[in-house]
């Protein structure tokens, strides 16, 4: 296991094809920080969104450089396009005009507890990646949508199944929520 | 692959130069258009039939200070016009212009499309949030049900059209229509199933219903009703940043024409079937946004609640009900002639 400084500079350089992918990559990786780190202290709600939305569009670029653009694509338009507007929207129509003010905090202890084990959780979930001993599987299928329905709908049905599953668990509860309203 | 590094740049600048013009041009046009149907001249000042007017626009605006009101979310409100334009133009890469102009040749172009469409989304919704205006909220709600209850029968159709044409490929869709206008997707007499080519032209009109939706225009503009709305989501905005939103839109009209030519009227092929060239499919882009514009001036705005039943209660209804016929017809042969 080579040490990463010795890493960065026996690696490929900048502007070899590897080196020039493996910014895309750390750049894909940026752009999931920063919208996370949006998302989670931002007080505007509707800014959290936003950055929800970007750190989805970051996770569509982790997709789109693992080889499958299926997978990327769809991410943009399920997460980007539908997940957060949603969330936007129900913001928007819920939430007061004031998202500003400093909401009193209940506890003064709250945020360093809450810091310390964000970064508890951060450091053991980083020694479980470097320690462990990684096996590589080799490839499968090329990521194209073609083998994605065939694999879904022969060795990985089941998934389909519980997909639907979750579906209708959804549509009956949609309903039962707006049926409550009605008299 | 040996490609010289010209050619990424020559469609780079070929695209923004394509985008530019239309997004100046297409203002004129509507100007002008709007002006014949309602028996005006339109823009008449500048230059020849004021043809230098878009230019006289542009000057004005980008000399406009760039204002930003007191109150409102400083960082979104700077960001949405440029998230409404960067889309439109990015998504011009996959479009297929001829069997030979296409920046990129992308096997999920489709679904590249619609996905960079739903960040344009994204753009009404938080420039209408940031502006911090009543009037800018309501549109930018009533924009996103709107957008959110057109994508499904779109999408819907497009399925219908990929699961005719096997790919999801802008270019392998056009190229499955080669040869006259009995081919195209429209009206496919000379496909397997007459029957299937009796219910193509509904998915037609449901696709280019849902088109006029999904860019906000008249008579579905519920997003910018001047009436009640002064001018929905982009009150708040002046100078360029109005500008961009207005580039945006018509960018998206152009992006929603190009997508209904090659999906349903046989992409860059003549109608009788000898000649293919980007000359037949700029004409058929440019017939359908005179058509757009043809029908924001004829018809006047409906109200929200019964563009929102037009869509669940009769649309998304009948295009999963060619869907279903479509995949009927596909796999039972000889299914009704």
């Amino acid at each position: 296991m080579q040490s990463l400084s010795s890493q960065l500079a026996n690696g490929p350089s900048l502007f070899s094809a590897e080196g020039f992918v493996g910014l895309i990559f750390l750049i894909t990786i940026a752009v999931i920080i920063i919208g996370a780190f949006m998302a989670t202290t931002s007080r505007r709600l509707v800014r959290c969104v936003a950055g929800l939305a970007v750190s989805f569009t970051g996770v569509a670029g982790i997709y789109y450089f693992l080889m499958s653009p299926f997978v990327a694509m769809m991410q943009m338009l399920i997460y980007v396009g539908a997940v957060s507007i949603l969330i936007a929207f129900a913001v928007m129509l819920a939430a007061p005009e004031d998202h500003t003010g400093s909401g009193s905090r209940t506890n003064v202890l709250a945020s360093p507890l809450g810091a310390g084990m964000a970064a508890m959780v951060f450091a053991a979930l980083s020694i479980l990646g470097i320690k462990t001993q990684w096996q590589s599987f080799p490839r499968q299928g090329s990521g194209d949508i073609e083998q994605i329905g065939y694999v879904l709908l022969t060795s990985h049905s089941m998934v389909f199944e519980a997909i639907s599953l979750v579906l209708l668990i959804a549509i009956i509860g949609a309903l039962v929520l707006a049926r409550k309203g009605r008299s | 692959m040996d490609t010289s590094i010209w050619e990424p740049i020559i469609y780079l600048v070929g695209i923004m130069a394509f985008a530019g013009l239309n997004a100046a041009y297409l203002g004129w046009c509507e100007r002008k258009g709007a002006g014949h149907i309602q028996r005006r001249i339109g823009p008449k000042e500048v230059g020849w039939f004021g043809l230098l007017q878009p230019l006289a626009d542009g000057i004005k605006l980008m000399s406009k200070q760039l204002l930003v009101p007191q109150g409102v979310d400083g960082i979104l409100f700077r960001a949405a016009p440029i998230l409404a334009m960067v889309p439109a133009i990015t998504s011009m890469v996959a479009i297929p212009f001829s069997e030979t102009i296409q920046a990129r040749s992308i096997d999920l172009s489709v679904l590249l499309i619609f996905a960079l469409a739903s960040i344009g989304m994204m753009a009404v919704l938080i420039g209408g949030w940031a502006s911090g205006n009543k009037y800018a909220i309501i549109s930018a709600t009533r924009s996103v049900s709107q957008n959110i209850a057109y994508e499904i029968p779109m999408l819907v159709t497009v399925i219908t059209i990929v699961m005719l044409s096997g790919s999801m490929n802008l270019e392998e869709i056009a190229m499955k229509q080669e040869g006259g206008f009995w081919n195209w997707n429209i009206f496919p007499v000379a496909g397997e199933s007459i029957a299937q080519a009796i219910i193509m032209p509904i998915s037609f009109i449901i696709f280019f219903i849902c088109s006029v939706a999904e860019t906000n225009r008249a008579p579905f503009d519920m997003a910018e009703a001047e009436s009640e709305l002064i001018a929905g989501f982009m009150t708040e905005y002046g100078s360029m940043g109005f500008g961009l939103f207005m580039m945006g839109e018509y960018l998206n009209i152009v992006v929603g024409a190009c997508l209904t030519t090659i999906l349903f009227l046989g992409g860059w092929y003549g109608p009788f079937g000898f000649t293919s060239s980007v000359f037949w499919f700029l004409l058929k882009i440019y017939i359908l946004i005179a058509t757009f514009i043809w029908i924001r001036w004829t018809f006047p705005r409906t109200q929200i609640y019964k563009l929102l039943n037009l869509s669940w209660k009769i649309l998304i209804p009948f295009s999963l009900a060619i869907l279903l016929l479509t995949a009927v017809f596909l796999k039972v042969e000889g299914f009704l002639i």
